[in-house]
């Protein structure tokens, strides 16, 4: 609903949320969200904090670091000039961990979940296999646009009459690496011909008539994460029983 | 994008070049690709050799999705 006040009545609005509401992600980029606690006793530190911020942006007063305002991080990098270069930074950061001492990171590594692997294709001469890539392979011209870094979306494509992708009908549209080999024969990125052959010789049951393709240049991991969510389900639906991902 | 298809309940293995970012981010099932711009290719041999080598990397996907797992792996 912030999000919607600024935008369409071009008022700014603040918020809290605790940080595991599903809202952050939607909105922590173009809304200030205070972080909140779990439950309503929260409140006595948090709505202070909501107004102090208010106020600031009423007053159109420079913010502060998510740190020292108190709202959840937005992703938004901006340059600032500090006392001392990285490189000094960076020795005496090292220096506090080889101490032993407290140390703050200036980027925090973000922490990756693990999956229980799935089962396996259980009989693979039956089995239909799709083909998915990372690494853009698209129709000639790019149709649909597929951005060259920072995928907004993927992409869909018939190939059950196709036995070989040819320089001649698609091309990359990925922009994070040489696009001159993928180009020349984009059967380097998704292998297509080598699939039929296989499939023709059973190694396989089918090969699913159709093919996703994104662009992982620059594509924020919360994307790429919602993408391989929708392409599983909608491939789990169409009766696909394993998936080959090529990236770059 | 191949552990959120695995999360799903379809298995789903990985041809890629770096293969320690796909086991940080959780990949399951990791096959080691060619290059980065040509992961299932290779333009210094002829075609007819380049698409042996992209059936032996396809062979080697096939396997990793018949195998049963129990924690990541990388089908070499």
């Amino acid at each position: 609903m912030c999000k919607a006040v600024q935008e369409k009545l071009g008022i700014p609005a603040l918020t809290a949320m605790h940080p595991l509401n599903p809202g952050v992600e939607l909105a922590r980029k173009k809304v200030y969200i205070v972080e909140a606690g779990d439950s309503a006793r929260d409140m006595k530190r948090t709505v202070p904090r909501m107004v102090a911020l208010a106020n600031k942006i009423l007053e159109k007063v420079p913010i502060g670091t998510p740190q020292e305002e108190g709202y959840l991080p937005r992703g938004i990098r901006i340059n600032v000039r500090t006392e001392n270069r990285g490189s000094r930074r960076a020795v005496d950061m090292l220096l506090k961990k080889l101490r032993g001492e407290p140390f703050v990171t200036e980027l925090p590594i973000p922490q990756f979940d693990r999956v229980v692997p799935a089962p396996a294709v259980s009989v693979l001469s039956k089995a239909v296999i799709a083909l998915v890539t990372e690494g853009g392979i698209v129709p000639k011209g790019n149709p649909d646009r597929l951005e060259a870094h920072n995928a907004s979306k993927y992409c869909r494509y018939f190939i059950g009459n196709l036995k070989d992708l040819t320089g001649e009908e698609y091309q990359t549209a990925h922009g994070g690496d040489d696009p001159v080999y993928a180009n020349e024969d984009p059967d380097r990125v998704l292998p297509l011909d080598a699939a039929r052959l296989l499939e023709e010789e059973g190694a396989f049951g089918k090969l699913y008539d159709h093919y996703y393709v994104t662009v992982g240049n620059v594509t924020a991991v919360s994307s790429a994460a919602r993408y391989g969510h929708e392409i599983g389900n909608l491939l789990l639906k169409e009766g696909v029983q394993g998936v080959i991902l090529t990236s770059t | 994008m191949v552990k959120e298809i695995e999360r799903v309940g379809l298995p789903a293995v990985q041809i890629c070049t770096i293969i320690p970012i796909a086991l940080t981010v959780g990949a399951n099932r990791i096959v080691p690709g060619v290059a980065i711009p040509h992961p299932t290719g290779d333009p210094k041999v002829s075609l007819k050799e380049e698409i042996e080598v992209r059936r032996k990397l396809l062979g080697q996907a096939l396997r990793a999705l018949a195998a049963s797992i129990d924690q990541q792996k990388v089908f070499k």
